[in-house]
């Protein structure tokens, strides 16, 4: 049913930003401490505290405005955002609202069905964080932990730019994969450090107009991103195909159903009373350091990839999956430094060492130079495959030089012709028959004798070397 | 002063304030004073400034020697865990911090008739007001029971009480003194001042409190203020007198003891000019848009959450908030927590809050036409009439906010300004204040140094 309907969605996405203390007063920002230690005067709003704002919070928002795209305003202006709740120490939450840090950016991601498409960001701006409430841990009562609130955070607000609930995810991904490289953010959905609210709406295809949005709110993993943007806009095709108008609201959305639920409508919806907050002067950044701040942010995704494929001669495919974390590219670039052939590194990267890592909490363990060593072994025939593979957990496990632990593993290959000749010889004698059938023309019988090649030298002869020396002996 | 000396004077200090209780301007019990002075004495280091000084603080002022109200049920019996800026700074200075002054709940009001423990008396007559909101801290002063005491201004706070008990009243500019631990009004019109027995007494305890704070964004980062010699001439002084600040319904007796002041300011060799700032008349309404905008906001986190008075007996979250709210604010803090939501609220921001800002910036340009025109101070009557009797403007929230028509202009822009007493109208004291330029309180100062020995504050004008 949805093709006779065009899905139109905007995100809204807050993430945290990764620093070591909150957005106005020095307590620790670190995620699982016990409830209410990471708390001060001023996070705790007591009467007469004031809020400082914390420099590095604003260099990595800048940061992160600048990997966007976004024209950084030299001067922006910190707003109040008016609310009672319980996890909102000040009953106002420190915000920025007509002057945010930074406006119209752009990134651009690889949508699913139209190929890269550019989305707009509309903007940027610095926030506090709330508390947490929690009505699940006493009966009949609401517990607030307070660690949370000050936590410094971003607001980025993108132009109504999605197509397909599909391209709201690879959007989100690749937003990760930015602040991730700028080192703004661990973007972290399970731990709350990136959340995501969405406004949908449907209108027939062709239509530049706007249909009426729906929020959709608590889509709190990656996995769910998909799924509840999809049960909003199938909830709104079937309004409107049963003959009904939808009406702006806010939708809660419920992962163990997998549904959304209405929480509440555009008339029951809160007056902020947003004004400039007066106990911070307006947020002056000079040109120059704007500029700076341009200047120390890496390489991104993008750019790399690009540079993976004319460089290195690799796919776009293989590039994308080497740059999807800026860890891994660099351990890629590191290995080609060490003088690794591009593509045999790229497979090696792709295959063992990013299979390795996941199995041992995301850590590269082999030294980019000793992977560029093993790299040059298989390629001089000094080890096969299989043998480098065992060289390689060795040296992650144990660490050591490529070639000496291949030396102790016994995995050398032997390429001599002395040696191979002699394990050839016993070879054939040793099977009389089957060199008679070859002889006779069964030469699909090669494989059998270098298999025997190598099961009677334990593995080290060079499988390569191997069926020129049979050849010779068997014509003879 | 010795040790010695010093226990004694803190003693005396306890005594002196434990007579003044009938005014009802001291919060702390005086037994509870009277210990914590007498330990503060003994422990007090004796290199400081004002090593001895016993100092009143405003109960809207953080500390940890004495709860702090507010002047409000809602915060009854409040300890905070840390204290303000200006308490600590005055603390090593040596400075002995003789309890917590009554004030209107809030710092809201102009009487101390809005405190929710009991109205404060003028101490030359009871039957008055000492104005507000520092009444507490004005009337201890004029008592005699310390020679300085803090106090905090949104709109004239420090001023009108000074002008009314007949003491020094100080408010510097914007910025330049720590707001951390004053518990928030107006967040950009608040400043603490000083209210002392003499324009030296408020001006080396201003001098102690003022200078940077890293903890307050808002407060500029500049040295502490220094203190100007006394004169014994003004000559090179221009001083203006803005016209509108004598208006014909003026009281007759503040303007004879203004212009006595003005007469003493020419015969001390000062240059007097007739000025005028146009937009004067706007900044009450200003101010009453401003003010309470901050408030209905600053004053949110009193939801009885965390700290403070909690209703009982409520079973949902609007309960707990509307009863507690209710219960603990009093009537004019709820009244300009009103207008202060309704100004702020989607629709009407821009015909009030907006506006307001608009007419805030024409005011400071009021200002600065003056000073740019080689006027170094303002000289104006600090109040329209003098200290008026008790519950004769309670019923007319109007009338009352009028007491500060003349003080709320310096709050609205930023500019420091003074009271210092220039004489009595029936006995009772007229104020005559000193409007000075931003960051420039040493040349009020001086002038109010030359004009305190010129005249006499307690003659009859």
């Amino acid at each position: 049913m949805s093709a006779a309907w065009e899905t139109v969605i905007g995100l809204e996405t807050h993430v945290q930003l990764a620093t070591v203390s909150k957005m106005f007063c020095g307590c620790s920002t670190r995620f699982g401490a016990p409830p209410n230690t990471n708390i001060c005067p001023v996070c705790l709003g007591l009467p007469g505290a004031l809020p400082v704002p914390n420099e590095l919070a604003i260099a990595l928002a800048v940061r992160a405005a600048l990997a966007l795209n976004c024209a950084v305003q030299a001067r922006s202006v910190f707003a109040r955002k008016n609310y009672f709740y319980p996890d909102l120490p000040k009953g106002y939450q420190i915000s920025q609202y007509d002057r945010p840090l930074a406006t119209a950016g752009h990134l651009s991601f690889l949508s699913p069905e139209r190929g890269v498409v550019r989305a707009g960001i509309v903007r940027v701006h610095v926030e506090e964080d709330a508390g947490k409430s929690l009505h699940d841990r006493f009966p009949r009562a609401t517990a607030v932990d307070l660690n949370r609130a000050g936590v410094p955070l971003i607001e980025i607000v993108t132009e109504p730019d999605f197509r397909s609930p599909q391209e709201a995810r690879a959007y989100l991904l690749t937003l990760k994969q930015v602040l991730q490289y700028v080192g703004v953010s661990e973007c972290d959905m399970e731990k709350g450090s990136l959340r995501v609210d969405a406004n949908v709406s449907i209108r027939k295809p062709g239509s530049t107009a706007l249909g009426v949005k729906c929020e959709v709110k608590n889509i709190n993993a990656f996995s769910y991103v998909e799924k509840a943007l999809t049960v909003e806009r199938d909830r709104q095709i079937a309004v409107v195909e049963g003959g009904g108008t939808v009406t702006q609201a806010t939708m809660l959305y419920d992962s163990k159903a997998n549904t959304v639920r209405h929480q509440r409508s555009k008339e029951e919806s809160k007056d902020y009373r947003y004004f400039p907050e007066p106990d911070l002067p307006p947020l002056i950044l000079a040109e120059d350091w704007i500029t700076e701040q341009r200047g120390t942010l890496p390489e991104l995704p993008a750019a790399k990839r690009e540079r993976f494929v004319s460089q290195y001669g690799l796919s776009q495919q293989d590039a994308g999956v080497l740059t999807a974390e800026r860890s891994v590219a660099d351990y890629y670039e590191s290995v080609m430094h060490a003088g690794a052939e591009p593509k045999a590194a790229a497979n090696w990267v792709m295959g063992e060492v990013l299979a390795h890592a996941k199995d041992h909490q995301e850590q590269l363990q082999v030294p980019a130079a000793s992977l560029a060593g093993i790299i040059a072994l298989v390629k001089g025939g000094t080890l096969s495959h299989q043998g480098a593979k065992k060289v390689f957990t060795e040296v992650a496990a144990r660490g050591g030089d490529p070639r000496t632990v291949a030396e102790a593993l016994g995995v050398i290959q032997v390429a001599d012709t002395g040696v191979l000749t002699q394990w050839v010889d016993e070879v054939v004698s040793a099977h009389p028959a089957e060199a008679a059938r070859f002889k006779g023309g069964e030469a699909k019988l090669m494989a059998f004798f270098v298999g025997q090649v190598m099961k009677a030298s334990k593995g080290k002869a060079d499988p390569k070397a191997a069926p020129r020396l049979l050849e010779e002996r068997l014509s003879r | 002063m010795t040790e010695v000396e010093v226990l004694a004077a803190a003693k005396a200090a306890a005594t002196r304030l434990s007579k003044a209780k009938r005014l009802n301007a001291l919060l702390t019990p005086p037994a509870v004073v009277r210990k914590s002075l007498v330990a503060q004495a003994k422990a007090v280091r004796a290199s400081g400034v004002l090593y001895g000084m016993p100092v009143a603080v405003k109960d809207n002022i953080c500390t940890l020697d004495f709860p702090t109200t507010c002047g409000s049920k809602i915060l009854e019996g409040y300890q905070s865990p840390y204290e303000a800026t200006v308490v600590t700074k005055l603390k090593a200075a040596g400075a002995l911090i003789a309890g917590k002054a009554n004030l209107d709940e809030f710092a809201m009001g102009s009487s101390t008739e809005h405190s929710a423990y009991g109205r404060v008396l003028h101490p030359l007559d009871r039957t008055r007001v000492p104005g507000g909101s520092s009444g507490g801290s004005a009337a201890l002063v004029a008592a005699g029971a310390v020679p300085a005491a803090l106090g905090s201004e949104t709109g004239g706070s420090v001023r009108q009480p000074a002008a009314f008990c007949g003491v020094v009243g100080i408010k510097p500019t914007y910025g330049r003194v720590s707001r951390y631990g004053l518990v928030a009004f107006g967040s950009s019109l608040d400043q603490v001042g000083v209210l002392g027995r003499s324009v030296h007494d408020a001006a080396r305890v201003l001098s102690v409190i003022s200078g940077r704070d890293p903890r307050d964004n808002t407060c500029e980062d500049r040295d502490s203020l220094r203190l100007p010699t006394v004169p014994e001439r003004l000559e090179g002084f221009v001083i203006g007198i803005p016209k509108e600040y004598f208006p014909v319904d003026l009281h007759p007796g503040v303007r004879r003891a203004c212009d006595r002041a003005i007469r003493a300011l020419k015969d001390l060799g000062a240059a007097i000019r007739d000025v005028s700032l146009p937009h004067t008349a706007y900044a009450i309404p200003t101010y009453y848009v401003i003010a309470p905008a901050e408030a209905s906001s600053n004053l949110a986190r009193f939801d009885g959450v965390r700290y403070g008075s909690r209703a009982g007996g409520v079973t949902t979250l609007a309960d707990l908030y509307r009863e507690t709210r209710g219960a603990g604010f009093g009537p004019e803090v709820q009244r300009r927590i009103l207008v202060g939501t309704y100004v702020l609220s989607s629709g009407y921001y821009d015909a009030y809050y907006r506006k307001a800002q608009q007419m805030r910036a024409l005011l400071a340009q009021d200002f600065r036409n003056v000073f740019d025109r080689g006027v170094d101070l303002l000289f104006t009557p600090t109040t329209p009439t003098v200290a008026f009797k008790a519950g004769e403007r309670t019923k007319d929230p109007v009338a009352m906010y009028l007491a500060d028509c003349f003080t709320a202009p310096a709050n609205l822009t930023g500019v420091p300004a003074m009271s210092l007493p220039i004489g009595r109208v029936k006995g009772l004291p007229v104020g005559g204040q000193f409007i000075g330029q931003p960051f420039l309180e040493d040349d009020m100062i001086e002038a109010a140094y030359a004009l305190e020995r010129a005249i006499s504050g307690t003659d009859e004008a």
